[in-house]
């Protein structure tokens, strides 16, 4: 009486916490651009001069500069990620005008720190260009205050020498700072600077010296960016394939749900009830883990369903051909899950092997299947084997489902020992 | 729906039939060779440099409405137009410049304001490297599972899963060339998860034999065939239920889901369809080669039955 209890309580626990968690975590899968619309593109990386290797900071930085930019443009939640040596990802959600936010992501922030030569035209123009973008160390422009409180924006260049004679030559005349041959602004030169350092002020405005701060920095990064691949997904065809593909998917699972009771009767039933704790915890893991869910993964998911009941059949057609040799469906159900685990774990761990290499060697999409291929077997085996068994075993032990024809076993199949 | 499995396989003698399925497989695989030389694949827009633009329309829209545009913006050339219901691909020799993607989908747009636009873009040498690197994947798979099933049974069954595996890969390319099916990504990530199956599947059987071979003498070449023949009958069942549950779920990904997995299901489909068959008539039967092969060195058998 105590197991039947204990059972009941088990399975009426495990759906109370599944029903009840299910639609925030639902909510809180963070979904990959081909399902929610967006779009990717895979950068390559060359140093702009000569052709020096691109170290790991400076594609890092790069890809640093990629992200603030694409959040200044206002896109939500921009995924910057480097891959390999010299290749950057870039993943955009929300975006209203593609080509626009394109343009300015490749853009090279060409900064330039210029003075008068004479030849200009008006007075807010200057042509002779003193110092360029690499002059400056990367990330070395910072926001600073002054004790009155004044935002200012510190620069550190690279060669000290050069700026101080820059700086000698120019004394309380204007160095002007272009990005992309638009003038953003004119400081005047107010003492010689021997250190390396110097400070620019704005006139008070705090976003103006994070704007200039930012265009500095930007165009200290000498990295010159090619598109390799993109993608692109509407909001509206990401949506749908979402949709199709979970119709698809719940279609799928409910056939082999009823598959699997038609066939093994109540070790099918556990079967599938395993499967739906199973699913479950896979999007517990997604959303405690914070991965990304894609259209591939989806896929992978689908398909693992398959593969997990796999592991129930291979159990039950055992505890089935033990109870035909004409043992107890209780030392059936003991030899069949003994003989069964062997087999499924070697065939799982085959299984992650690809798995495993196709995460290592694999790309955007192929690494996303794999994921979850990997996450979903490990599930399963815990499922899959572990819990649907610890509730047969549950009954079982209570006396209950001694007869054959609980496991779809008829009883003049049985052999006479 | 109770089989009864005893009389179902009592009298199939797999190791003697292997011999014309043998045959077959070797047939089809140079039907593959043939049709890879000659035809090669369809590659899509993963693996050819270029631009394929899919549209989801809320009306129907015609080629004549469309030519027009792509001339104007002077893309035309090289350019293939695919319509269906409601949704419109097409795809672009060249890769489309921000510029031209804009102004398209602009022009699109004022056609039918609803339209949804999926774009993508490949560079020829990140096809060509992707491509590579399936393939490298495929090879460190099949080290790995060399390496594992080695370790757990013996080099044979590992030779003859490898084979297996590769066989099943194989069919699928070869069924995607014959019949001019589109190969994208996706394709590559499908040919990757029948070899997950495949060896799977596969490993199930070999799983059987070495426990029948635990409490057998095998003293001649027919109480090693009445071995594979007890076993595969012993895991036929299993076999053909989870072909058939993981068939269901890729049959209704092919047939329901999302229009960027149709290929990448129906890959699988067909994959799954070679995996139960290779591992029912081909797996064990190489392994029985092998192992007959080491039975004749060791101790001459009374003959052969081949």
């Amino acid at each position: 009486m105590k197991r039947i209890i204990a059972f009941i309580t088990v399975v009426l626990v495990t759906t109370a916490v599944m029903a009840f968690t299910s639609p925030s975590l639902l909510r809180n899968v963070h979904l990959g651009l081909d399902l929610k619309g967006g779009f990717e593109i895979l950068y390559e990386a060359t140093p702009y001069e000569g052709g020096a290797k691109v170290s790991k900071e400076s594609l890092v930085k790069t890809a640093q500069s990629l992200e603030k930019r694409a959040n200044m443009l206002g896109t939500s939640e921009p995924e910057v990620t480097t891959e390999g040596s010299n290749r950057i990802r870039l993943k955009l959600a929300g975006v209203t005008d593609e080509a626009e936010v394109r343009k300015q992501m490749k853009e090279p922030a060409a900064l330039t720190f210029r003075s008068k030569n004479g030849t200009e035209t008006s007075a807010d123009q200057y042509n002779k260009i003193e110092m360029v973008g690499t002059d400056f160390a990367e990330n070395g422009a910072k926001l600073e205050y002054t004790n009155m409180n004044e935002p200012i924006v510190a620069i550190k260049v690279k060669s000290k020498e050069k700026f101080a004679e820059v700086t000698e030559r120019l004394l309380g005349q204007p160095l002007a700072i272009y990005m992309n041959d638009e003038l953003i602004s004119a400081p005047t030169v107010q003492a010689v600077l021997t250190e390396g350092t110097a400070t620019i002020s704005v006139g008070g405005d705090v976003n103006e010296a994070k704007e200039l701060r930012d265009n500095i920095n930007l165009g200290a990064l000498p990295l010159k960016l090619t598109e390799k691949y993109s993608q692109s997904v509407g909001a509206t065809l990401g949506q749908q394939s979402l949709k199709e593909t979970i119709e698809a998917g719940l279609i799928g699972s409910v056939l082999i749900l009823i598959f699997m009771i038609v066939m093994y009767h109540v070790p099918g039933l556990f079967a599938g009830f395993a499967l739906i704790v199973h699913t479950w915890l896979l999007i517990l893991v997604f959303v405690w883990a914070d991965f990304t869910l894609t259209l591939p993964g989806i896929a992978a998911f689908i398909l693992g369903v398959g593969m997990a009941v796999d592991a129930n059949i291979i159990t039950n057609e055992r505890i089935r051909e033990e109870i035909r040799s004409g043992r107890s469906v209780m030392s059936a159900v003991k030899a069949g899950g003994k003989h069964s685990l062997r087999t499924i774990l070697d065939s799982n761990i085959t299984t992650i092997i690809v798995a495993l290499v196709m995460f290592a060697y694999g790309t955007g999409a192929v690494k996303g299947f794999a994921l979850v291929l990997v996450v979903e077997i490990v599930l399963s085996i815990a499922t899959n084997i572990y819990f649907s068994r610890f509730l047969l075993n549950l009954l079982l032990k209570s006396g209950k489902l001694l007869k054959p024809k609980y496991f779809g076993v008829k009883e003049r199949d049985i052999r006479e020992l | 729906m109770s089989f009864n499995t005893k009389k179902l396989n009592k009298n199939l003698n797999y190791v003697h039939l292997s011999k014309h399925f043998f045959r077959l497989s070797i047939i089809l695989t140079i039907i593959g060779v043939i049709s890879l030389a000659v035809f090669g694949l369809n590659y899509g827009v993963d693996f050819k440099a270029g631009s394929n633009v899919d549209i989801t329309l809320s009306r129907t829209l015609t080629e004549e409405q469309i030519q027009p545009i792509l001339k104007q913006i002077g893309i035309d050339e090289g350019s293939d137009i695919t319509l269906g219901d409601n949704r419109m691909n097409i795809r672009f020799n060249e890769v489309l410049n921000e510029d031209n993607d804009h102004l398209l989908k602009q022009e699109i747009l004022k056609l039918d304001d609803k339209a949804s636009f999926e774009v993508n873009t490949v560079d020829t040498e990140m096809a060509k490297e992707l491509a590579a690197n399936a393939i490298k994947a495929v090879l460190i798979s099949c080290i790995g599972i060399i390496i594992y099933v080695s370790i757990r049974f013996e080099w044979r069954f590992a030779v003859a899963a490898v084979i297996a595996l590769l066989h099943d890969a194989f069919m699928v390319v070869t069924v995607f060339s014959i019949f001019r099916l589109e190969v994208d990504l996706t394709f590559i990530i499908a040919v990757l998860t029948i070899i997950g199956y495949s060896i799977n599947d596969t490993i199930v059987i070999f799983d059987r034999i070495r426990e029948n071979m635990r409490f057998s003498k095998l003293k001649t070449r027919e109480d090693l065939i009445k071995l594979v023949n007890n076993s595969v009958s012993q895991t036929i069942m299993r076999s053909l239920y989870t072909a058939l549950t993981v068939f269901i779920a890729a049959f209704f990904l092919f047939l329901l889901g999302g229009e960027s997995i149709r290929m990448f299901s129906l890959a699988m489909v067909i994959g799954l369809l070679f995996g139960a068959y290779s591992t029912i008539f081909i797996a064990s039967p190489i392994w029985f080669v092998l192992k007959s092969k080491q039975k004749n060195n060791s101790a001459k058998t009374s003959k052969a039955t081949n």
